[in-house]
């Protein structure tokens, strides 16, 4: 790393894609033999790939930082991270497209079908008489046994209210960071992951409702389906964004970032709203609609 | 019924080259001649006609856009070949230096998308053509199974039918051939009319009258499935789950084979259909006797049931 | 973006990393990772190439002889996986990392840590995808679309091939967030948008394309995965949902995927031609936007895949005019090639062999999509070898011989030494006749009725597709003396390729010595008139 500030910075060998190859690829083969019901070897080696994994993202992203406390990163490095994050963002937004995308389109066209409307009447005649539809749905089998939904003025919209004041936290801290007010930015930055927490924490308590008074579970028809698995791919964003928080808030308070140089806090910071507005766009669509 | 057939030994290498040599000769003239509606014909170069107004309308539209490739083939492969040969350095062509040609890039993005709408007007009115099935008078239900296919009649000339409905699966000449080391050549499996039916028969064929709209209501029972009779000028997919409707037409009596045309687990090559048109009179029998045998059926059934477990029906 | 220090002084820069482990593993220079892209497709083309082997033998005459019926449609299923996701898109993305830093003047790629990454998840994947043959139950084997049910079928293998295909999709998506950081951040000072390589061009929007569709893929079979395994519903009609559904996120991936494979094969193309008509490129800015045309319109067409499937009249109506469209920016690229041909100095380098070949027969798969897109012939020729050849066609005859115009183009100058002229030829030719006696059959038989992924057939189609066959094992035979004559160039060729190292080449990687050497513009080049393919620096 003999670079001087700069210069185009073009990092010597690392070890620390390899060692995330080699603990991604553990991780997935033990995931999928868990799957397949092979025991002990399924969780061992998960839990060893998670291992690799976290120590791989300790020694990563611990030498990007030093590397860009060292000041090697010219704007140009820096142009390219944001550009990175973006388009990483935009890849998440997609993923999420597909299951919005089966949500829009099991509602909107698939059980009116079923129920017979327009391009459905033979079907629901010969296959599904009596299935009139509507929504929430489990299907013609009614498959899971009946279920009720979760009201959206509860928890839902505690929840709402609780990630709508962590972009506003995170806003704020991120504004304190730019005035370069240190004792400003870390309050706010700190209350952002434990409203974070907090979130997953109700939305773990709604899902524990769900099953034992609601059954509504992830076997109840295509609406259990699209409900937990929006809702739970959903929760599992908000998780990882507060680990993310959190390390930020730790290197904050290590005094990593600069008024002008904190490309990691801002990452983080459109990684958060990403959630967020993935969250309403659940609100709406699940809850509420 | 069924044309005059060929002998087909297993022929020599060379035999077969001479053949593939001639078929392609006559291929251009003679393109559909070459293919028989009922199944398909060694060397067999084009698309069947099918046995129906419906299906020469397909075969009408598959050949309109064929000569339109041809003829867009002609034009863009000639100005290259012309190209190729005109303008090689070691002739002494001495390059151009031109990048653009306004009036020319107008001109070949407009006249294919002229083209376009020529085939996409006749292609239009098949298709809403096809997918209507207004005014059937023979309704059937197809199911696709894991490795078969059932069929249930459910109206003729507006009349319910009573409980006709069968299994048909490969037939058991094939069955045994198709076994690896069944030491049984696939062309030694021929049928009564001395058709080379290998993989292409089966137990009880779905016999329909000729001259008669046909209504196709087709689903699954387990995994998607293909129906797919390749006179009728389509196939649909057997969705579980989904009642796809499609109807289709013969014109002449006859034995017209098909298969299963969607991926559907290890037997999916072993799944044909097989569709008898014959005159509606002697449809009409066959239905008739149909429904007496399941009558009948239906009587044993219940004197089962009362005396032991009846077994399953399949 | 344009000013840096001039620190050429640095040592480091020309030295190679010591040792296997560390220039290889430890790897961040894009030039080593593209090779290793490019060795693995290679890999993977083999592997995938011996599967078809079996099955074009299996299929050489009717009555089962090799294998059994399930395990031939593992093969076919994998030999799909294999060949789209092993062989052309890994051999495009090494095609893109050797290239674009030399053709934009970037001194490597805009994360090289992170291309570290994308390459190194990809063995691991095809362990993992390939793994499954040797469990028990065998390999998944509802083809390499995985439709529901059918491959909720497939015992432990199911898991597995899912989780290769997440490890795949992330693979893609940093590898395409590196390519378009790269182009958009690191053009020297000079080379505007418009005035980059085509090559350049069709890769940044083919990375975009990537990183729309690949985590819908991701999605799709994540959804496989908890029906079969977590008990929901999103297949089941039963429980309100449909397989249907499958298909639609399937195919919204699934075609914009197929221009992925083709986008970069056309640029390759697009460099190739200019080269050796000694001639620029005809029609660069329409090039650029038919390109994106063509991306554009192929998120609106994935239903052409499911026109059998009794979607309503007016959707198929729909998708059927969208997908015709697609011809038309399409034809405007054929037309702008052989306008370039026009009027041009040509030579037949087997670079520019390969580059004609794929104009003519990139076209007739081109023209079979067409005739596919019409739906009620659509209703016919689905699901037959007519199908199986218009896939072909367009991935061999286009995906696959683009790359290989691509790297006789290149090697020189990764290798600094010629390839042998006369055996690229003889591969060459070789190729070109044996595919078309391989592919072309293919269409008879599937017009004849021959459905697609079937291990044994009626005795009808017995003779044509003894011909395929025939044409298959030649073709696949011929594939070795690529093998050889890149082996060849790498270590046993004596002449020393110049810079330049065709004649009629322009572009900055022709700037650089043959071999480009470990590091190449650690400071930005400067841009004098004449340098670039395309436009001029004065403008
Ligand atoms: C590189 C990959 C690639 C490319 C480029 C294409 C290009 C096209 N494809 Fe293809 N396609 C596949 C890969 C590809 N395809 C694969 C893998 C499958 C099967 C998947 C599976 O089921 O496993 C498939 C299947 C497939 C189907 C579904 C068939 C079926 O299952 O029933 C259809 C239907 O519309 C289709 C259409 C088209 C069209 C219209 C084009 C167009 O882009 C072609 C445009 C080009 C031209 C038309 C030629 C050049 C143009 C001119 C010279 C101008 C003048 C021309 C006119 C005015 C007509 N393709
Ligand atoms: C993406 C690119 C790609 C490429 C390059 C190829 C290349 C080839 N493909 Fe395939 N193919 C697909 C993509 C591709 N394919 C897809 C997507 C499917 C659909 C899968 C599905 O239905 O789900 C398919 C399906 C498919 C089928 C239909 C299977 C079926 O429906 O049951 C067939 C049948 O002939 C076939 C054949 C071939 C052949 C002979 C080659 C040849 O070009 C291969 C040539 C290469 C080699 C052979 C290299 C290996 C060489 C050696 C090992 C040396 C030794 C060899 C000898 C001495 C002979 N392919
Ligand atoms: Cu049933 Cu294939
Ligand atoms: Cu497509």
């Amino acid at each position: 790393m003999s670079q001087q500030a700069g210069a185009y910075y073009v990092p010597h060998g690392s070890r620390w894609p390899i060692i995330a190859a080699v603990g991604l690829f553990i991780f997935m083969w033990g995931a999928a033999h868990w799957l397949d019901g092979i025991e002990p070897e399924g969780p061992l080696l998960l839990a060893a790939g998670a291992a690799i994994l976290i120590f791989m993202f300790f020694g990563w992203f611990g030498e990007v930082a030093r590397e860009s406390m060292k000041g090697l990163y010219s704007d140009q490095v820096d142009l390219s991270f944001r550009m990175g994050m973006m388009w990483f963002i935009f890849s998440e937004v997609m993923f999420f497209g597909a299951f919005f995308g089966a949500l829009f389109y099991s509602r909107g066209l698939q059980v009116p079908w079923l129920a017979g409307e327009g391009h459905g009447a033979l079907t629901n005649l010969y296959l599904f008489r009596g299935y009139t539809g509507g929504w929430p749905t489990n299907g013609p089998d009614a498959i899971g046994g009946v279920f009720q939904t979760v009201p959206p003025w509860g928890e839902p919209l505690i929840n709402t209210l609780i990630l709508l004041s962590s972009s506003v936290t995170v806003t704020i801290a991120h504004h304190a960071l730019r005035d370069g007010n240190r004792r400003r930015m870390l309050p706010w930055l700190v209350a952002t992951p434990i409203l974070g927490m907090l979130f997953v924490f109700l939305q773990a308590r709604e899902y524990m409702d769900a099953y034992t008074h609601l059954n509504l579970t992830l076997h109840s028809g295509i609406y259990g389906a699209t409900f937990f698995m929006l809702t739970g791919f959903h929760g599992l964003h908000v998780t990882l964004g507060s680990i993310m928080l959190w390390v930020i808030a730790y290197r904050a308070w290590r005094g990593h970032f600069s008024k002008e140089h904190h490309f990691a806090f801002e990452a983080v910071a459109w990684y958060w709203h990403f959630v967020d507005i993935v969250w309403l766009g659940l609100f709406l669509f699940v809850y509420i609609i | 019924m069924t044309q005059p057939v060929i002998p087909l030994a297993q022929p020599t290498a060379f035999r077969r080259a001479v053949r593939a040599l001639l078929a392609l000769a006559g291929a251009l003239l003679a393109v559909p001649a070459l293919a028989n509606p009922e199944h398909p014909s060694p060397w067999q170069l084009n698309l069947t006609r099918g046995d129906s107004g419906l299906s020469h309308d397909v075969w009408d539209l598959h050949m309109a856009v064929f000569y339109v490739c041809i003829g867009i083939g002609v034009v863009v492969y000639g100005a290259m070949v012309y190209a190729l040969i005109r303008f090689r350095k070691s002739k002494g062509a001495k390059p151009a230096g031109f990048t653009h040609n306004t009036t020319l890039e107008v001109v070949w993005t407009v006249i294919p998308v002229l083209i376009l709408i020529g085939l996409a007007y006749p292609a239009t009115h098949l298709l809403v053509y096809e997918n209507n099935t207004n005014g059937s008078q023979l309704t059937v239900k197809v199911t696709g199974i894991q490795w078969m296919w059932r069929y249930d009649y459910l109206s003729y000339l507006g009349q319910p039918v009573n409980r006709v409905g069968f299994l048909s699966k490969l037939a058991e000449d094939s069955n045994v051939a198709r076994q690896a080391d069944s030491g049984v050549s696939p062309w030694s499996v021929v049928s009564a009319h001395g058709v080379h039916d290998y993989l292409l028969d089966v137990t009880h064929p779905l016999v329909v009258p000729t001259h008669t709209k046909i209504q196709f209501l087709i689903t699954a029972a387990d995994v998607i499935h293909g129906f797919w009779v390749p006179a009728l000028g389509w196939q649909a997919d057997a969705i579980p789950g989904q009642i796809h409707d499609a109807w289709g037409k013969f014109d002449t009596p006859g034995t017209y084979r098909g298969q299963c045309a969607q991926l559907c687990g290890q037997d999916h090559a072993y799944m044909p259909i097989v569709i008898k048109a014959v005159p509606r009179a002697e449809f009409q029998q066959w239905l008739v006797d149909q429904e007496n045998r399941s009558r009948m059926d239906a009587i044993s059934r219940t004197a089962e049931v009362t005396g032991a477990p009846a077994a399953p029906q399949g | 973006m344009s000013t840096h220090a001039a620190t050429h002084d640095d040592v480091h820069h020309d030295d190679v990393p010591k040792g296997f482990v560390h220039r290889w593993l430890f790897a961040t220079n894009h030039k080593d990772i593209g090779t290793m892209y490019l060795v693995l497709a290679l890999v993977m083309f083999f592997i995938g190439g011996a599967m078809a082997m079996v099955i074009r033998a299996e299929l050489f005459e009717p009555g089962l002889q090799l294998v059994q019926p399930y395990f031939f449609n593992e093969l076919t299923t994998l030999h799909g996986l294999i060949m789209i996701f092993g062989a052309i898109m890994p051999a495009f993305v090494g095609l893109a990392n050797w290239q674009i830093p030399l053709m934009i003047g970037a001194p490597d790629m805009a994360l090289p840590r992170m291309n570290n990454l994308s390459f190194w998840i990809l063995p691991f994947a095809f362990l993992l995808l390939l793994s499954t043959l040797f469990l028990p139950g065998g390999a998944a084997a509802g083809g390499w679309v995985m439709y529901p049910p059918l491959v909720l079928q497939s015992g432990e293998s199911l898991a597995f091939t899912i989780f290769a295909i997440h490890l795949m999709g992330i693979s893609s998506i940093m590898g395409s967030i590196n390519i378009i950081a790269t182009i958009l951040n690191l053009r020297a000072p000079g080379v505007d948008l418009l005035k980059m390589p085509l090559f350049v061009w069709t890769w940044l929007i083919t990375a975009f394309l990537l990183i729309a569709v690949m985590p819908v893929l991701a999605g799709a079979v994540t959804m496989l995965l908890t029906d079969k395994y977590f008990g929901t519903n999103f297949f089941n009609a039963a429980g309100g949902g449909d397989v249907l559904l499958y298909e639609h996120i399937f195919w919204f991936f699934g075609h914009p995927e197929v221009y992925v494979m083709i986008l970069p094969a056309f640029g390759v193309i697009s460099e190739v031609i200019p080269t050796f008509a000694r001639k620029p490129i005809f029609g660069y800015k329409p090039m650029v936007y038919a390109t994106a045309s063509i991306a554009f319109l192929s998120f609106i067409v994935w239903a052409h895949h499911m026109f059998t499937v009794g979607l309503p009249v007016g959707a198929q109506l729909f998708f059927m005019y969208a997908t015709m469209l697609i011809s038309v920016p399409t034809g405007v690229k054929v037309f702008n090639w052989v306008a370039t041909m026009w009027k041009g100095s040509m030579t037949f380098e087997t670079p520019m062999l390969f580059a004609v070949a794929f104009v003519i027969l990139f076209t007739v798969g081109g023209f079979s999509g067409l005739m596919l897109g019409l739906v009620p012939a659509d209703y016919q020729y689905h699901n037959s070898y007519f199908v199986v050849a218009h896939f072909h066609y367009v991935l061999v005859t286009g995906a696959a011989f683009g790359i290989m115009t691509g790297v006789y183009y290149w090697l020189p100058k990764w290798t600094g030494h010629m390839y042998s002229e006369r055996w690229g030829k003889i591969h060459f030719w070789l190729s070109v006749i044996s595919v078309n006696v391989l592919f072309f059959p293919m269409h008879f038989l599937g017009l004849a009725g021959m459905p697609r992924r079937i291990p044994d057939y009626n005795v009808a189609f017995a003779d044509w597709n003894m011909v395929s066959s025939i044409g298959g094992f030649v073709f696949g035979a011929t594939q070795l003396i690529f093998v050889g004559n890149i082996i060849y160039s790498v270590y046993f060729a004596k002449s020393r390729a110049p810079a330049r190292v065709w004649e009629g080449a322009r572009g900055l990687e022709w700037e650089v010595p043959s071999p480009a050497p470990h590091h190449t513009y650690s400071t930005p080049p400067e841009i004098r008139p004449g340098m670039l393919a395309h436009g001029d620096v004065a403008h």
